[in-house]
């Protein structure tokens, strides 16, 4: 694996990032927002004599940089709804972006339209979080594998894509023999290596995984973790894997980056994180996990409650609950400064106070 | 089955639609449900007597030379005044009432067909394209689907059908009268089927197999009729095959009030209109088989779709 690098700090979102070769996936400055007001008449309010149109929006992503360098597997953690789904689906386009860039390999691909999108469709893939919806019901395994090879290799004979879809099918660890089968023959690992084995049938070089063992059994999910472990050493993949388990991190992991309420508080090299968290967050993140050794200091508990992200607090988002913050937390908004080969977002640790 | 299997073998063994459906619920189903099986044995007899009636009717009653005058009104064969060559009588313009009936049955089985294929045509496809689009396409779609629920397919049918009928003088009427008839009842119906299609549209297209089609980068259209549409599918049969039986009841309605097929190629309705001013001269036979006919295909097409709808609902698995 290609030890991660750390890329120089970029602060202004709108300066296109000098590209590196060895950086295979930048984003610069992403947001997303969610309308959720419907539509134009039912943003129509009547208050105080006055007919105002009042829109409002759930913050999902609130201006996170990041780069995954080439063969790393950047894993994503954060709690449940803290735009780290978000993120995936926005790097695979399923949906745009409100602002912010999107760099794959050089080359914009936020602003593509589907038809130019198509080249580098088959060069980043996404393995999805639950097995039994993201096989279509209606179609044998064999149908599932063959319909992206021929898309997307229209040169292909049939006997090739045949042995195409035998190939990938024995490297996740099916019988080739199955694939007259319908999904639902399967159990949820069974399901899951088939999707891997679709996101693996067009040879791409980066696979989106968004939380793609928590639907499975525990005993299940070491294994599935093993194959997508081997096809990255096998193939060159690089990985950019959405979970919040933290132990899945631990084994999986080059480089974790820690989101809280859309944005990124923390950025650093697996080891790193785990030895010494920086960002308060990750601390109390990392202090909850439950270990079998004695004298682990007690968790760290947060107070309060994840603010809203259709109301985002001003300054840190973190501020509400965090022990360290002042004044200038609940003003302004930090950006990601380097310390050692961690980038952390946090003005108590710029300040020497943590 | 050979413990060493080659790729040809492979093949072979792969289950085919054939295999799998005598392996499913639904043949299993209908085995053991004696109302649908009496109710299919009956559908096909009506169609197989129906669509080869130039074989076995025992007249043509379009043919006009073959219809004498002196025959009319004739009661059937059972009745007194009854005779052989007629079995179920005669008509007011002495047509054979069997054969008039076998060709009526045809024209309205051809009706129903025809106007269900073209509400599936526009429903599936308008169905699809508001249920994957949503937004601006969705709203305009189904409101188009609102305004068009909102006028009975009767009263649309009497506008177009008399704006034609005096555009086009009866004759030219009489030549396009059948698809005529399928259109109007094909475009007045067709929001039945496009909303069922957006319903399951709309829950399917929240699965992630759909995300991941999208991620392999196919376009709407593949994603739309590949992936989506086998998904939708049973919803639709069931609603077809009740659309079958209110198209035929449709028909014979528009017939009943003039606005159907012409009496020189009557359909179960027209023939039960033609009847219907003989009803109190006695000549019962010309309104009642017919309409008994028409009430037996109706009765055995709404129970073959209850029966698949029963079938098809996963909720209402028993066991």
């Amino acid at each position: 694996m290609i030890p991660s690098e750390i890329t120089q700090p970029t602060d202004q979102a709108t300066t296109s990032p000098r590209h590196d070769p060895s950086t295979l996936l930048s984003i610069r400055g992403l947001r997303k927002r969610f309308n959720l007001s419907g539509n134009w008449l039912e943003q129509l309010h009547f208050s105080k004599g006055r007919l105002t149109r009042r829109q409002e929006y759930v913050h999902a992503i609130n201006g996170v940089d990041l780069d995954v360098a080439r063969g790393e597997a950047l894993c994503v953690v954060g709690e449940s709804g803290c735009g780290k789904s978000t993120v995936a689906r926005t790097v695979m386009g399923l949906i745009s972006p409100s602002e912010g860039e999107i760099h794959f390999d050089g080359t914009r691909i936020d602003q593509l339209s589907a038809h130019a999108l198509l080249p580098w469709r088959r060069r980043m893939q996404m393995i999805f979080q639950n097995p039994y919806a993201s096989l279509n019901p209606r179609m044998t395994i064999n149908r599932i594998l063959e319909e992206p090879i021929t898309f997307h290799n229209p040169s292909l004979n049939r006997g090739d894509v045949q042995d195409k879809v035998q190939e990938v099918m024995s490297s996740v660890g099916i019988d080739p023999e199955w694939g007259g089968r319908f999904a639902h023959e399967f159990s949820g690992g069974q399901r899951q290596r088939i999707s891997i084995a679709r996101a693996l049938a067009v040879d791409p070089e980066f696979i989106v995984a968004d939380e793609p063992i928590s639907a499975l059994d525990v005993s299940i999910q070491a294994q599935v973790l093993n194959l997508m472990r081997d096809a990255q050493q096998a193939r060159g993949l690089t990985y950019l894997f959405i979970t919040h388990d933290l132990a899945v991190v631990e084994h999986f992991a080059t480089r974790v980056a820690v989101m809280y309420l859309g944005t990124l508080c923390e950025l650093a090299p697996r080891d790193t994180l785990f030895s010494t968290p920086r960002h308060p967050y990750t601390q109390a993140l990392l202090s909850a996990i439950p270990r079998l050794s004695d004298g682990h200091p007690t968790p760290i508990r947060l107070t309060g409650e994840v603010p809203t992200p259709v109301n985002l607090p001003s300054g840190c988002v973190f501020h509400g609950r965090c022990p360290y913050a002042t004044a200038r937390c609940r003003e302004d908004i930090p950006a990601l400064k380097t310390y050692g080969d961690a980038r952390v977002a946090c003005h108590a640790l710029e300040e020497g106070r943590l | 089955m050979s413990e060493e299997t080659s790729t040809a073998d492979l093949r072979a063994q792969m289950p085919g639609a054939w295999a799998r459906f005598r392996k499913s619920y639904l043949l299993y189903s209908f085995k053991r449900d004696p109302v649908a099986q009496l109710c299919l044995l009956i559908f096909i007899i009506i169609t197989i007597a129906a669509f080869g009636a130039p074989w076995w009717a025992p007249t043509d009653p379009y043919d006009l030379t073959g219809i004498d005058i002196m025959n009319s009104e004739l009661p059937p064969m059972w009745l007194d005044g009854g005779d052989a060559a007629f079995p179920l009588g005669t008509d007011a313009q002495g047509r054979d009432l069997l054969s008039t009936i076998l060709y009526g049955t045809r024209v309205s089985l051809l009706i129903g067909f025809g106007a269900v294929a073209m509400q599936c045509v526009l429903g599936i496809l308008f169905g699809l394209l508001a249920g994957y689009f949503g937004g601006i396409i969705d709203a305009t779609l189904m409101r188009l689907a609102d305004i068009q629920l909102s006028f009975s397919t009767l009263m649309v049918a009497i506008l177009v059908g008399a704006i034609v009928k005096a555009s086009f003088g009866n004759l030219m009427f009489g030549q396009v009268a059948l698809i005529l008839l399928i259109l109007i009842i094909g475009i007045a119906e067709w929001p039945q089927i496009a909303r069922t299609v957006r319903a399951s549209v709309l829950a399917e297209r929240s699965k992630e197999y759909v995300d991941a089609a999208r991620v392999m980068g196919f376009r709407a259209p593949r994603i739309m009729f590949r992936h989506l549409l086998p998904n939708t599918l049973s919803p639709i049969f069931v609603i077809a095959t009740v659309q079958i039986a209110n198209a035929i009841i449709s028909e014979a309605a528009l017939s009943f009030l003039g606005l159907g097929m012409p009496e020189t190629q009557p359909s179960l309705g027209s023939l039960i209109k033609s009847g219907f001013d003989y009803i109190q001269s006695g000549a019962w036979w010309i309104t009642l088989i017919p309409g008994a006919v028409l009430v037996v295909l109706v009765l055995v097409i709404n129970l073959l779709g209850d029966w698949l709808r029963d079938v098809m609902n996963p909720r209402l698995h028993k066991g």
